[in-house]
């Protein structure tokens, strides 16, 4: 990464601050008030929107391999969100791309 | 059963935080080897645990970072995936909001997924007073932050020694990938997810990092959507 130490210090710092902040929120400072229902519902899927959209270009295009798609790192990251979502585990998951990634840079 | 003192709840907290370690060491330690192989020195990767103390957004700013997107989008999604924090401080108030406020500040402080999880379970099963509740999360607690920190403090001192055949390069989207599928729980958050992959495959020609706020944003309201429509079909 190219990024200067003083950029690096702010996102840190703004990101702890911030995430802390929500983390209070309610706990700390608004105190017990309802959330509209449309709120909650957004935010219930905000992970789950977040990481898939990181992840799909890592996966279709992987800078180690130049950007080309490495059938290695595509079954990994199947296997990994397979298992992961059969086991309900994000250890199993983790484990199981691990596992596969290694064994098919090894075989492939 | 005999009456339970505060001490005992701790205990009974720490015994409930404990199988947590397993999740939390591995999270640590990778986030200490990615971060530090991004180029993030030791401080930097500390300064991520100890003042963030949140994996997931931690390893989405790391690898925005690493992609040189501007720091307000990298700050902007990395937000995103803590949104549900909020959700949980809401969800707490009714058991913990009459806590004093320096027990509360910690609370906002350990609040993550494994411990707001064990702890909201616990206020659910039994109606406790105030004082045993923020025990229990204590103790839930207790095991799992200092875990967390030394677990980091192992990876990024590990990480500069790990050689590239271990192609540590994937290490983020494993782990991505690895928190998404147990979140795959209805057909809304499949929906969701669908959406969230194809958008930001289709928006790479857009600036570095504005495709995950636009693919998170349509995967966010395509969840919301579903599931109203789930909800009138029952």
């Amino acid at each position: 990464m190219t990024m200067p130490t003083a950029q690096i210090w702010f996102i840190i710092v703004v990101l702890g601050a911030a995430t802390y902040l929500l983390r209070f929120s309610f706990l700390g400072l608004l105190g017990d008030r309802e959330m509209p229902r449309w709120v909650l519902r957004l935010l219930r899927y905000t992970p789950v929107a977040v990481f898939p959209a990181l992840v799909a270009p890592l996966v279709m295009w992987p800078a180690a391999t130049g950007g080309t798609f490495d059938p290695a790192r595509g079954l990994a990251a199947f296997a990994t969100l397979a298992v992961g979502y059969v086991m309900r585990s994000v250890l199993w998951g983790i484990l199981a791309g691990a596992a596969t990634l290694y064994l098919g840079l090894w075989l492939i | 059963m005999p009456a339970s003192t505060k001490k005992s709840v701790f205990s009974q907290g720490v015994v409930q935080g404990l199988p947590f370690i397993l999740v939390i060491v591995p999270f640590g330690l990778l986030f200490g080897v990615v971060g530090t192989e991004a180029g993030l020195n030791l401080a930097e990767v500390m300064g991520f645990t100890l003042l963030v103390v949140a994996g997931a957004s931690q390893f989405t700013a790391v690898s925005l970072m690493v992609d040189n997107a501007p720091v307000f989008l990298i700050l902007a999604a990395s937000l995103t995936v803590n949104l549900r924090m909020a959700m949980y401080s809401a969800s707490l108030v009714p058991y913990l909001g009459t806590a004093p406020l320096w027990q509360r500040a910690l609370v906002a402080y350990m609040q993550v997924d494994q411990v707001y999880a064990a702890s909201v379970a616990r206020y659910e099963a039994r109606d406790e007073p105030v004082g045993k509740r923020v025990a229990f999360y204590f103790g839930v607690a207790a095991p799992i932050m200092p875990l967390w920190v030394l677990a980091t403090w192992v990876g990024a001192v590990l990480g500069a020694s790990v050689p590239p055949a271990f192609a540590l390069d994937f290490a983020i989207p494993i782990t991505f990938l690895a928190l998404v599928g147990p979140m795959l729980r209805t057909v809304a958050h499949v929906a969701a997810a669908v959406v969230s992959a194809v958008v930001a495959l289709s928006t790479t020609w857009m600036p570095t990092g504005t495709g995950v706020l636009v693919a998170a944003a349509c995967a966010c309201a395509t969840g919301a959507l579903v599931e109203t429509w789930m909800e009138r079909r029952t």
